[in-house]
């Protein structure tokens, strides 16, 4: 056996643990299953439930079907292994094989509106996206991010308020970056100015967002609530052509403008990391600042600059829990989403493209168990609650193993202090 | 012995400040936001007036709250009128073990975000014991305690397995496994073993009277035995970081984990053991609570305990004293915040908004030394945590 790198050895185990896996769902899925019902996967446009196609398969061939997708991933995997490549992409169609399978074994007999899992999927992901975005701006130059909850919250917040006073969707859309760099500039101030421990920092911001956007909901927003938080949100604006693609356009190009603002993001901020000056600094001021320093980069300025627009991005993820969806505020309305999307970014290496598939995979897991529950299958709920997170653990430990964070990442720059 | 008093001097100034300042951050928005002092802002002294009136009767709301009421010690007795700091300690008996997990994590170079996930285990697998079984008390309490901190341990222990046999970084595993454990624990509450016969909420039979913890200052008093528990338990935390070879190899991985490897320290034993231990810690914190202070097992048992636990062991800057410290500090602004809304009509997030404000000064001397124009010698950093790159 020839000298395997602590890397390749990581890879093997995934592998090791993806085939396992296969054949205990193999045994469970299709061996053992008892299920001979068909089930009816439907491609249903879900606002007006034009069905455009439908497709009916037994309950057990179609596991058997996705577990033969899956054994290629596995095979993929081990591919992508021989030739010294990364098996993530094996690894994705493993689990996208698996969970399809575990579909058709549970949801036996019923309808399974596939399309409208989709269009969740990427509603839940819209915020993780953009938190892991903001999250990567932060640790790609090297400050730690851990207060993507508070800068979605307070952005939440704050536009709720604006949208509902000026009765103006647009005007909250405006002030949702305000304040969402509002709370970057606190993260950047203490952790650039006073070195203060980033982790902590981080999530002290996160209880100081949660305390005080508690207050204003107590204080203000509850007792004078027609007027504070009874904001507009905004209406769907589909793509002219594009929203009329058959299953991709409408649920792609029939959202709403926030959504938009995502995909343009998202494509600018992996452009730009990799392609531009910009992209080029920020990777150096997080990897190794001193060399950047010494080749005339302002390194905290830069530091600054990106914090405060990591803050902008979350920002509009925030304004989609109040404008893109119920107009009003709650509290503690994010419920923990900051803190998936920074699952999201570790999960996705610390690059763009990553951090956004890591956010889509835990969006589709949540769509399917909240449709799953809907549609009604035998498993109690809250274990079809439990899968994302679960989901997350497995492919975090059985795919993607170690990580490394940039390695200047946390660690505060000053001339002096080398 | 005038040196001991200027050293006691140099560590207690800059917290001490810290504290002024953020309370007086919070009673400056607790009365801005106030309607009845906004009302008199055409004049200027009477509006000073109302502003500090304000902020004075919160503060006062605040301690009546947490440590000592007249109001209550003027119908009965004087000794009446501790029955809020009694409530602070009950509150801060949870938080001081769950305080420990996280402290104890940061000492070895992990950050243990699952405390509420290994408390929801704690209580489970305290209560389970608890009013399943009918032992005599001296049998029946080390009995139900210990289930929690086997149950909590492996909980904890898993995510430590995790880390060093794959990789999985424990920041991602613990945040999903606190998900997955309020869901275990609705789930649990449904099913016949553990739902209340004659019950559709979702809550478990009361523990037996064996297993709770005995209230040693009468009935009175919520407080319970707990607190002994988890001052004990402190003590025996500190034992092991500083007195113990196992403790040595935590702080050395902590330190520096190349090295410690270098040196012949496993450091996936290190990684397993300590993420036991925290959640062993933070399962016992579980079980006091569910003994102790509710004695029936509830979907809300968790609380915030596992978050309030990492401001705890931040603010304690992860050593022992400081969280037990930092924990009856949190616990006494906790209980103060039902009293300040039921007398100021102040909701009591504001507490929240204080405790964050804490943290956060202690952790910039450089900012509170600007502000109070004091010279003092820093004290020396303590590393408390660090990056993803461990």
């Amino acid at each position: 056996m020839k000298y395997l790198s602590a890397i390749q050895k990581r890879q093997l185990r995934g592998i090791q643990v993806m085939s396992l896996l296969l054949v205990l769902f193999s045994f469970v899925f299709y061996f053992n299953s008892t299920k001979v019902e068909d089930i009816t996967f439907g491609f249903v446009i879900d606002q007006e439930w034009q069905l455009i196609n439908e497709w009916v398969v037994a309950s057990k061939s179609g596991s058997g079907l996705f577990l033969l997708l899956a054994l290629i991933g596995v095979a993929l995997a081990y591919l992508q292994f021989r030739n010294g490549k990364q098996i993530v992409t094996g690894g994705f169609i493993f689990g996208f094989g698996i969970i399809l399978a575990f579909l058709c074994w549970t949801a036996s007999g019923k309808f399974v509106p596939f399309t409208g899992i989709l269009q969740g999927a990427i509603m839940f992901s819209v915020p993780l996206i953009f938190g892991s975005l903001s999250g990567l701006l932060c640790e790609k130059s090297g400050v730690i991010n851990i207060a993507i909850e508070g800068q979605l919250l307070f952005a939440a917040c704050v536009s709720a308020m604006i949208a509902s006073i000026s009765q103006n969707v647009f005007i909250g859309l405006v002030f949702a970056p305000i304040a969402g760099m509002l709370v970057s500039f606190l993260l950047a101030f203490f952790a650039i100015k006073y070195q203060v421990d980033q982790v902590i920092l981080g999530f002290v911001l996160n209880v100081l967002v949660i305390g005080l956007t508690g207050y204003i909901y107590s204080k203000l927003l509850v007792p004078y609530g027609d007027v504070w938080n009874l904001g507009p949100t905004f209406d769907r604006t589909p793509i002219p052509l594009l929203s009329k693609l058959p299953i991709i356009g409408p649920i792609l190009f029939n959202q709403t403008i926030i959504v938009y603002l995502m995909y343009l993001i998202v494509f600018v901020i992996q452009f730009a990391m990799f392609k531009t000056r910009w992209g080029l600094r920020t990777r150096a001021i997080g990897e190794l600042p001193i060399a950047a320093d010494s080749v005339g980069i302002d390194v905290n300025r830069l530091r600054y600059k990106n914090v405060l627009l990591a803050g902008l991005v979350a920002g509009i993820g925030g304004s989609y829990f109040t404008l893109g969806a119920v107009g009003s505020f709650t509290k503690e309305m994010t419920a923990g989403a900051g803190f998936i999307a920074l699952a999201c970014l570790i999960f996705g290496k610390w690059t763009p493209r990553g951090a956004v598939t890591a956010a889509l995979f835990f969006g589709f897991t949540t769509s399917l168990q909240s449709n799953l529950s809907i549609i009604g299958v035998s498993i109690p709920s809250e274990f079809m609650l439990m899968v994302p997170y679960i989901a997350t653990i497995i492919a975090v430990s059985g795919v993607v193993g170690r990580v490394r964070a940039p390695a200047a990442d946390g660690i505060p720059y000053s001339r002096g202090n080398r | 012995m005038l040196r001991q008093l200027k050293k006691i001097k140099n560590v207690t100034q800059l917290p001490f400040l810290a504290f002024i300042f953020a309370f007086l951050i919070g009673g400056i928005i607790i009365a801005l936001t106030d309607s009845e002092v906004m009302s008199n802002l055409n004049s200027p002294r009477k509006f000073l007036t109302s502003f500090l009136a304000k902020i004075g009767n919160s503060f006062l709301a605040i301690f009546q709250g947490s440590i000592y009421d007249v109001n209550l010690a003027r119908g009965e007795s004087f000794f009446k009128g501790f029955y809020p700091l009694s409530d602070t300690v009950v509150n801060a008996t949870p938080l001081i073990l769950a305080g420990l997990a996280v402290s104890l994590a940061f000492k070895s170079g992990l950050f243990n975000i699952g405390a509420q996930g290994q408390f929801i285990f704690g209580a489970i697998g305290a209560s389970y014991i608890g009013f399943n079984f009918e032992f005599p008390s001296l049998i029946h309490i080390p009995l139900a305690l210990t289930a929690g901190i086997i149950c909590a341990g492996i909980y904890g222990g898993f995510v430590g397995f995790l880390k060093a046999k794959t990789g999985a970084h424990e920041v991602i595993v613990t945040i999903m496994l606190n998900y997955i454990a309020a869901f275990f624990l609705l789930w649990l509450l449904k099913t016949e073993t553990f739902l209340r016969p004659g019950n559709i909420n979702p809550i478990a039979p009361e523990v037996k009277e064996s297993a709770q913890l005995p209230l040693f200052l009468g009935e009175d008093l919520r407080i319970h035995a707990g607190i002994f528990i988890a001052l004990i338990t402190a003590i025996f935390v500190w034992w092991l970081l500083n007195k113990s070879t196992l403790g040595f190899k935590f702080r050395a991985v902590g330190a520096n984990a190349n090295a410690a490897k270098t040196a012949g320290i496993s450091t996936s034993f290190v990684t397993f053991s300590t993420m036991f231990i925290c959640g062993a810690l933070a399962g016992l914190g579980g079980a006091v609570h569910v003994l102790g202070t509710n004695h029936a097992l509830g979907a809300d048992i968790g609380g915030s305990y596992g978050f309030d636990a990492i401001t705890v062991a931040l603010l304690g800057r992860a050593s022992v004293l400081g969280t037990v410290l930092a924990a009856f500090l949190f616990g006494a602004l906790q209980t103060s915040g039902l009293n300040l809304l039921s007398v100021t009509g102040t909701p009591f997030e504001i507490v929240q908004v204080i405790q964050a404000l804490i943290v956060l000064f202690i952790a910039t001397p450089a900012l509170i030394k600007f502000i109070f124009r004091v010279k003092s010698e820093t004290a020396e950093k303590t590393i408390t945590a660090k990056g993803w790159n461990g």
